[in-house]
């Protein structure tokens, strides 16, 4: 187990479930009436309200990688119009993004809408094949593979979906739905198919009995809970959960998000949980990427992230988020206001991508693309004037690295430092900011 | 990229002389349904003055978008039964007949809906809808002068080259542009009231602070009420004046931003407070959900409809949450605060049982 010790904060799934009160009730049918009519939650009533609460995940900063993404693209082509579909163009959703996912912990992806987290999410699950890159889980390069190779090794990368009302196919029962990978992967034979079903239904808190039922009967909560387990029917070693809150309810989203984290402990599954919703994501993840067209501009452990942001994208974005304690205060927090729009990933800005709206941007930022550099223990930021929010400096912080003068043109001479700046996980060494020089522990 | 101080207390100075422009008195909402009628809204009461915001918080089918739409008009006649009181400026709403209503709607008061793709029609482009908006309440206005209007009120929301833009359609537009153009349409006869469902809840969080600050701005200029509805507690922080919690048809909790926000006094509101995770927060605090589903309306719980989901009721004597429903009373501090809860000190609860688990940080500083 390597989250969070609060043994206090435990709750056993079946015990959740219970308490969700996502069992008893059906809709629109006679019975629906009756449970609705006893109005009980089922199970035992929570005596108090930390019961049912679960603090933040935690980092287990020596957890090996279970997977390894080293340089991943993903260029989808644009065709002309007419007869002869000619290639004129790539929307390049994913342009080499390197990380690593913890054993058994989490990393969040966060971003605005097409900076392609979702994609990312897609690649890994092999939903797409990707334009080039390498995935790297148990020895095995998922980029690479087959669709028939990569058959076997999809039960161990699994996905949850957004939408519960689109995900779910309506023609077909619970039971088929989670059914499903345990009949097409051959996991037991045919006549223990449904006590797994049960089983499962029982670990993300939904009545066994009801394995027979639409999806429709359900409600969004309980939709999502079904997506759940059958992600986890082949009992993964990876699950990308895709915005698994977002179209939930915000008392639902809590549940949920409660449970993903009881399933986490559970079975030590590792989580690559894409979001827009930064607080879900603070909660949920103890490691962060943060990405803008399709590269990621910030990566670090939470802590980092949330308070002591280096790239001048993550700092906007945190200060955009509304805060309800602003409630005590009045009026609105003061924010670092964006200008315009995401460009177009079809022709994206040379250099920085995000020079384009960045209030700190110079000549260098247009001619030279700033590396993913290391600038602290868990902590890499890819910006030439990476700072503090207020702090930013005034000349560029990677000029000595990539032997280029202040103004992004190549100094004669000089030799670009062979540090691989782009490698998935974290050096025990790295550039110190202020004194410019690799430091370590 | 700039940074912008909006340290002010945002839309404060109104002139409130002549009352209310909006005041919702016992508004109960009823559709019959095949399984029997269903009270979407009842006993529903606010106000709302020129240059204020209402925020309306409650999850989906707690009749927030309901009792607004009410007060739009925009329930069919045939199939909503509405009862109660809706006063605009003084006329009375609920009853008026079609012809009245339609000359009311979009022009002194107007709605912003969540899904701007869904909202805007495909097929015309931006500025015809803009300008249809405008000549349905100016008959005398030349088709030139529509235009004119349009492209103003495109600029005035921040949509870049408005008088190329004006010709796009909307799938043209990105989301947040969409949402500026539904924006404009609301305002382009500079309505008294305006509506706005949701507005942000489809949009990144760069984008919707861009649209919020659009929204504050033009409540600045044009001094117009405005009432928010959102499950966005930050939002609601953020923009309100007065919060109305609603939860299965009823106002549950009912006071300024700050009262509710910082001192909730029910239950359901310390659910909500507690279910969403806040950005700047201790690490520490925990997420603890609602249990349980919000209720069928067409059975909902006897006495209290949220004592099936609340873990407090066991602190109220008997079984009054289950037998009797607790009328929305005056809270301990401030009289403008109400709450409709059985517990004897909420408040109590709230600072002994409730803050510690969601923000050990601020029990530290109230110490």
């Amino acid at each position: 187990m390597t989250q969070d010790p609060n043994a206090d904060a435990q709750v056993a799934p079946t015990e959740v479930g219970a308490n969700a009160a996502e069992s008893g009730e059906r809709q629109l049918t006679p019975e629906a009436s009756d449970a609705y009519a006893s109005h009980e939650v089922p199970g035992d009533r929570p005596h108090s309200v930390a019961e049912l609460g679960h603090a933040a995940s935690r980092l287990d900063p020596d957890a090996p990688a279970v997977l390894t993404v080293d340089n991943l693209k993903m260029y989808f082509p644009v065709r002309s119009s007419g007869v002869v579909r000619r290639t004129i163009g790539h929307v390049q959703a994913v342009d080499g993004i390197s990380f690593e996912v913890p054993k058994g912990g989490s990393l969040g992806l966060v971003g605005e809408s097409g900076c392609g987290k979702s994609t990312t999410g897609r690649l890994i699950t092999r939903l797409y094949k990707p334009t080039g890159g390498s995935m790297m889980f148990e020895g095995n390069d998922l980029a690479k593979l087959s669709n028939k190779e990569m058959k076997p090794l999809r039960r161990d990368v699994q996905m949850i979906f957004q939408d519960p009302y689109t995900s779910l196919n309506p023609r077909h029962t619970v039971g088929t739905i989670v059914g499903a990978p345990l009949e097409v992967h051959k996991i037991v034979p045919k006549n223990q198919v449904l006590s797994r079903v049960q089983e499962l239904l029982e670990v993300v808190g939904l009545n066994p009995e009801h394995y027979n039922r639409y999806p429709n009967e359900f409600s969004g909560g309980q939709r999502q809970r079904i997506g759940i387990a059958r992600a986890l029917t082949l009992n993964p070693k990876v699950l990308v959960a895709d915005e698994p809150v977002s179209a939930l309810d915000v008392s639902i989203q809590a549940q949920v998000v409660n449970l993903l984290q009881d399933i986490q402990r559970e079975f030590d599954v590792a989580f690559l949980f894409i979001a827009h919703d930064l607080a879900i994501v603070r909660h949920f993840c103890p490691e962060i990427a943060v990405m803008y067209l399709g590269k990621i501009v910030e990566i670090g452990d939470r802590e980092t992230i949330y308070s002591r942001p280096h790239h001048p994208y993550t700092q906007a974005l945190l200060s955009a988020v509304p805060d309800v304690k602003q409630a005590a205060v009045g009026g609105r927090r003061e924010r670092i206001r964006l200008e315009g729009d995401v460009p177009s990933p079809i022709n994206p800005p040379s250099g920085c991508r995000f020079r384009t709206r960045c209030q700190f941007a110079q000549e260098i930022c247009a001619k030279v693309e700033p590396p993913l550099l290391q600038i602290g223990k868990r902590h890499k930021v890819a910006c030439h004037f990476a700072g503090e929010l207020g702090a930013h400096p005034a000349t560029p912080v990677t000029t000595e690295l990539l032997g280029v003068d202040d103004q992004g043109s190549p100094v004669p001479g000089a030799t670009p430092s062979n540090t691989q700046l782009t490698i998935p996980g974290y050096e025990k060494t790295w550039y110190d900011l202020h004194t410019k020089q690799t430091t370590g522990v | 990229m700039t940074s912008v101080p909006m340290t002010q207390s945002s839309m404060s100075e109104g002139s409130a002389s002549e009352g209310p422009l909006l005041v919702v008195e016992d508004l109960k909402v009823t559709f019959p349904t095949e399984d029997g009628p269903v009270t979407a809204v009842s006993g529903l009461s606010y106000s709302v003055e020129r240059g204020k915001t209402l925020g309306i918080v409650g999850e989906s089918g707690s009749g927030k978008s309901v009792s607004s739409m009410a007060v739009m008009g925009l329930h069919d006649a045939k199939s909503a039964q509405i009862s109660g009181s809706i006063r605009v400026g003084g006329t009375e709403l609920v009853g008026l007949n079609e012809s009245k209503m339609r000359a009311l709607r979009g022009n002194s008061m107007a709605m912003i809906f969540q899904d701007a793709l869904a909202a805007l029609h495909p097929f015309y482009k931006i500025g015809k809808q803009l300008e249809e908006a405008y000549l349905v309440h100016h008959s005398s206005a030349s088709k030139r002068d529509a235009r004119r209007k349009a492209i103003e009120m495109l600029d005035r929301v921040g949509i870049p080259q408005p008088d190329r833009r004006v010709d796009d359609y909307p799938h043209q537009f990105s989301g947040g542009m969409r949402q500026r153009a539904m924006i404009a349409m609301g305002l382009i006869n500079d309505p008294a009231l305006l509506i706005a469902d949701e507005p942000t809840t489809a949009l990144d969080v760069t984008v919707q602070a861009q649209i919020l600050d659009l929204l504050q701005d033009l409540q600045r200029e044009f001094n117009s009420a405005v009432i928010i509805i959102t499950h966005d507690l930050g939002v609601i922080a953020e923009m309100a004046d007065d919060v109305l919690v609603m939860y299965a048809g009823r106002c549950v909790e009912y006071g300024t931003v700050k009262q509710i926000l910082t001192a909730p006094e029910m239950p359901y509101t310390w659910g909500l407070l507690s279910s969403v995770p806040d950005v700047l927060a201790s690490t520490d605090a925990r997420l603890i959900p609602i249990p349980g589903n919000p209720p069928s309306l067409l059975r909902p719980p006897s006495g209290c409809s949220f004592h099936p989901r609340c873990v407090h009721s066991d602190k109220v004597p008997g079984d009054l949450c289950s037998t009797e429903l607790p009328p929305l009373l005056p809270a301990s501090v401030g009289a403008a605060h109400l709450r409709r809860c059985h517990l004897a000190d909420p408040s109590a609860v709230y600072q002994s049982e409730v803050l510690p688990e969601i923000a050990p940080d601020l029990v530290e500083e109230t110490r």
